[in-house]
């Protein structure tokens, strides 16, 4: 029995093991990649190899990193994706939590139906809204601003939704109720007792709106027209028809574009991975 | 009663509270909605200049060979999706979820990683790994481990003419003729992990004294899946099942830099990318609304199913 159990864990940790390999390499070409000149790209799989079969170290290059920065401008870029990841998280966030706790733990005419709307809106694909929301861009003239990416994305029903199910399990009624005993008032409730309660959601929902902006292509693609305006996701989308066959340039940007949403996701991954099943496991 | 208590709460709060999120979800996601159902029933040309045309757009779709070539396409996509990768994300959930076993945090990590990777990201590193010849990473890969395995010798004892020749793994047409079997691959890499972890999830709702219950009363491992695992991990199942039909519907990116557009023959066409190409390239909002109201009422549909199976789930078990 116990052998059999040894033959089991081996089992298990040699199919974990080669899932994990599987997964992360990927990163590690994207990574040699990026170093790599064209001539002999495809010859080797990560690293470059002189004519003794030796890792030829000095064919790597950081040409594909500075042509980024200092001729395709990838700085300005940067500074668009942190810019509009930022405020449009930081804003959703904000409004989808006084929202989730407003719904949740205060008796009010209209509650019921506020409540539906929200979990209606669920279930409309975000497409449908796509030509619809530039028509009204386009009516109210704010085409090509970020106003036009970042109004829409600053109600999300599925952040009031998870607001909602985070305050009723970690925000008790009884401690809201002493606190108005107490004459403190609603708004203060909110930001000095509530939102520390929420903060392992306010992480999670942070990061969620964060990804969901700063990966967000088609947004950018439809309202956008100015190249100065344009975020990460559609200035790689760019680099592949412009530069074509240009392999290691195509890694060095799709590296640049995910390696500070993983620095981000690394700092806050705890509070992520159980804010984004939360949802699921207590609804 | 609370009757002392309800004085105290300010009436106006909730509303004031409200009030953000309602008005600008008002304006910028319930009027956008509201005008995708005029739209649809109207031709544009761009924003600018549109004309009534009633049902006529939908008409037009029915009859659309393009249109049914993305939603056939999408429905591959969807069902390759959940098929595979699926089970095996609820197979490495499993087996993280193993007592005793060591690096379980790494493991998760790890498998989560990809998810972050954004669809345009993705579709860049897989148009690459994907390539056929010389250029394909994962082609060149195959071909290592089948020719160690000496599958290729096999194939060429049993077969007179065999297909599985280095040649033609080395030439697998990925990006060209299986477009969407190279969309499964790369969304399987992305997904695969996130899954797991609702599933992971999911299993701490497993009762462990049933499962020691069952080995006593010497139930086999399939078994003790079939009739402890499956009830507890249900509800959580059937729900990323349903995110996962959602999201697979809505596939645009992945195809569209991996192929550039619709690819060969339109084999790398979906439904979002039709919509897209409708609204964006040819200016026919009206027609790209049309297209967002079937692919809303498709998952409209597949929401309410899941909702009135969960239902019957719950009157089973009481």
């Amino acid at each position: 029995m116990k052998h059999r159990h040894a033959i089991m864990m081996t089992c298990i940790y040699v199919t974990l093991g080669v899932g994990a390999v599987i997964t992360f390499l990927p990163f590690l070409w994207m990574f040699t990649s990026s170093f790599r000149t064209n001539a002999g790209f495809f010859d080797t799989y990560f690293l470059p190899v002189d004519a003794d079969e030796n890792i030829a170290w000095s064919q790597l290059t950081f040409t594909h990193y500075h042509k980024l920065l200092f001729e395709l401008g990838f700085g300005r870029a940067i500074l668009n994706s942190i810019f509009l990841s930022s405020v449009t998280s930081v804003i959703a966030t904000l409004f989808a939590a006084m929202a989730g706790y407003a719904l949740a733990r205060f008796q009010f005419r209209g509650r019921g139906f506020a409540l539906f709307v929200v979990l209606a809106m669920l279930i409309v694909p975000a497409p449908l809204l796509l030509a619809p929301t530039y028509q009204l861009m386009y009516d109210l003239g704010l085409i090509d601003t970020y106003h036009a990416l970042i109004l829409p994305a600053a109600a999300p029903a599925f952040g009031v939704f998870l607001f909602r199910q985070a305050t009723l399990s970690s925000v008790p009624s009884q401690l809201l109720e002493a606190a108005r005993i107490d004459g403190c008032g609603e708004f203060r409730i909110f930001f000095t007792m509530a939102l520390p309660l929420l903060r392992p959601m306010i992480g999670a929902f942070l990061l969620i709106t964060f990804l969901w902006s700063w990966n967000n292509f088609i947004g950018p693609q439809v309202m956008l027209q100015d190249v100065d305006r344009f975020p990460l996701a559609v200035a790689v989308g760019n680099l592949k028809g412009l530069y074509y066959q240009d392999y290691g340039l195509q890694m060095a940007g799709t590296l640049i574009s995910i390696l500070p949403v993983m620095l981000l996701f690394l700092m806050l991954q705890r509070d992520f991975i159980s804010g984004l099943t939360a949802g699921a496991v207590k609804g | 009663m609370s009757a002392p208590s309800r004085p105290l709460q300010d009436r106006r709060a909730p509303y004031i509270m409200l009030a953000p999120f309602a008005l600008i979800f008002l304006v910028f996601v319930a009027w956008p909605l509201f005008q995708s159902i005029t739209l649809s029933t109207q031709r544009t040309f761009g924003p600018g200049t549109t004309k009534f045309v009633g049902l006529e757009n939908f008409i037009d779709l029915a009859g659309d060979p393009m249109f049914w070539i993305a939603l056939k396409n999408t429905v591959i996509f969807t069902l390759g999706s959940v098929l595979i990768q699926l089970p095996l994300s609820l197979l490495l959930a499993m087996a993280l979820n193993r007592p005793n076993l060591k690096g379980r945090a790494l493991f998760r990590l790890i498998f989560f990683c990809p998810v972050l990777v954004g669809m345009v990201f993705v579709a860049m590193m897989f148009s690459l790994l994907l390539q056929r010849g010389s250029g394909g990473v994962l082609n060149r890969m195959a071909d290592q481990v089948l020719e160690s395995l000496f599958l290729y010798d096999l194939a060429g004892a049993i077969f007179k003419d065999p297909w599985l020749t280095s040649a033609n793994i080395i030439n697998f047409p990925w990006l060209e003729k299986y477009a969407m079997w190279a969309l499964i691959v790369a969304a399987l890499w992305m997904f695969v992990g996130y899954n797991m972890v609702y599933f992971l999830a999911a299993l701490q709702n497993v009762r462990k004294d049933l499962l020691e219950a069952a080995t006593v009363d010497g139930a086999n491992a399939f078994h003790r899946f079939r009739h402890v695992t499956l009830p507890a991990i249900r509800p959580v199942a059937s729900f990323v099942v349903l995110l996962s039909i959602i999201g697979s519907f809505q596939l645009f990116e992945l195809p569209f830099f991996m192929f550039g557009g619709p690819g060969y023959e339109n084999r790398g066409l979906t439904v979002v990318m039709y919509l897209y190409q409708s609204g964006f390239e040819t200016g026919d909002l009206g027609y790209a609304s049309a297209i967002g109201w079937i692919l809303a009422l498709i998952l409209m549909a597949f929401a309410l199913l899941q909702f009135i199976l969960a239902r019957r789930d719950e009157g089973t078990l009481e």
